[in-house]
């Protein structure tokens, strides 16, 4: 299908991005590589007045070392993160991530702030967000904030962001001496993850265990690695949900035996 | 800034192959319509028209990316790249398109000219791709015909071929 009709503005500065939002407020929906809108453009599932192209502004399309963190501009893609030469050093757990995120044609336009700012609840950068502990920075003429991902994220699609603001940039936390590990299932490779799942861990055992589609968020927990039992526990209490491709009990086996694995893993990388 | 009201028509300059092109269109216009029916470029193909069979996959700046997920205004002043910029002007096939056709990786075709844009992009940043990262990539696309297993020969063939970069000749000035 077509979209239906929208205004169509392209800002120079983000200055001008923002000026917009506040005129628009919550008739604008922000552009950026477009590959979660503008599939809902197409299928209609959402019709704003105005579309808001910051596509093209040089100084959101940045990646910038910021010691513990690392920040990643809204314009930057997830391909072009993906060849960050210090990726793998600085940002495992992402690098480990990126090439679940959707394929490398639709990588090439999508950005890393795009998926953030979409929210869905099995994606896999808001998730490597959640589990690093990472932040979102919002912009609006009223001024500047720093939400933590799990205040960010509210809900299935869902997010902090008021009409107004402008997502500039997401901030990956620097992890060093510690293991990290991620994996998910998906009917097809590239598809949408029925669980994903993503573990930072030390040497010891004590890992961070987040999990993506099994509520309308990421969700994080300490595990204790050596606890067989801690797993299983945090997914029954869950109880994850049904739809179209998997049922709850499906979603909790997936969390079980993936989530093992991945703290396994995660222990072993940090040995 | 650029301000389009929404059924407002403006004209959009791009680089079409390697000519320089304009046309009218609305913001809501994708890039893929706009290539067909404003430019008349045909040989892109539209599919399902929300990014997940991979057939109208174009090179934006030498980028692959799905034409329908594009809008033909956020295209203004690019340099777009479709499967007819592939064959030379006497109409002899490059490389890749060669390779296809030795290895019958094509049927009905309606998904070849996704595949060959996306695997020109490819093959320029990484000219000796394993089985496995050409199935990765070719994971982007649909093939109804369920040909997979000769594109992956096809493209292998370009990639162990003796001179494996030429399958982006011309399209990287």
């Amino acid at each position: 299908m077509k979209p239906r009709p929208f205004d169509y503005a392209r800002p120079d500065t983000v200055e001008e991005a923002l000026a917009l939002l506040a005129e628009y407020g919550d008739e604008a929906r922000v552009l950026a590589g477009g590959q979660s809108l503008v599939p809902m453009l197409n299928l209609r599932l959402i019709e704003p007045g105005v579309l808001i192209d910051i596509s093209r502004l040089a100084a959101l399309d940045v990646i910038r070392d910021l010691g513990d963190t690392i920040e990643i501009g809204a314009a930057v893609t997830q391909n072009t993160l993906m060849a960050w030469p210090q990726l793998k050093q600085k940002l495992p757990l992402v690098a480990a991530a990126l090439p679940f995120v959707g394929h490398f044609q639709t990588r090439n336009k999508g950005t890393v702030c795009g998926s953030i700012a979409h929210a869905d609840p099995s994606s896999e950068l808001p998730l490597a967000l959640a589990v690093l502990g990472g932040t979102v920075v919002l912009r609006s003429k009223r001024g500047e904030r720093v939400l933590a991902a799990e205040a960010f994220q509210q809900d299935m699609l869902t997010t902090a962001r008021a009409p107004d603001e402008l997502i500039v940039a997401a901030r990956f936390p620097v992890v060093e001496g510690k293991g990290v590990a991620f994996d998910e299932v998906a009917r097809r490779h590239g598809d949408f993850a029925i669980v994903a799942v993503a573990a930072i861990a030390d040497g010891r055992g004590a890992a961070l265990l987040g999990v993506g589609g099994m509520a309308g968020r990421p969700l994080v927990r300490a595990i204790d690695g050596n606890d067989g039992a801690a797993i299983p526990a945090w997914a029954e209490e869950l109880e994850g949900y049904e739809d179209l491709h998997a049922t709850a009990a499906l979603r909790r086996d997936l969390l079980c035996n993936l989530g093992l694995a991945v703290v396994a893993e995660a222990i072993r990388c940090a040995a | 800034m650029r301000r389009v009201n929404k059924n407002e028509r403006v004209r959009i300059a791009l680089t079409l192959n390697g000519r320089k092109l304009s046309a009218e269109a609305e913001p809501r216009m994708l890039l893929c319509d706009f290539i067909r029916h404003a430019l008349g470029a045909t040989g892109t193909h539209v599919g399902c028209e929300h990014g997940i069979c991979g057939s109208c996959t174009v090179l934006i700046d030498g980028v692959a990316g799905r034409s329908c997920l594009t809008l033909a205004i956020q295209a203004e002043g690019r340099d777009i790249r479709t499967v007819e910029s592939l064959a030379a002007p006497d109409g002899a096939l490059n490389p890749l398109q060669q390779a296809f056709r030795n290895n019958h990786a094509l049927q009905c075709g309606f998904c070849t000219p996704g595949i060959l844009m996306s695997f020109t992009d490819y093959l320029a940043r990484n000219p000796h791709p394993s089985e496995g990262e050409i199935r990765e990539v070719l994971s982007g696309h649909l093939c109804r015909c369920t040909g997979y297993a000769g594109i992956v020969r096809a493209v292998e063939e370009v990639a162990s071929s003796s001179a494996p970069a030429r399958a982006g000749e011309g399209d990287h000035p």
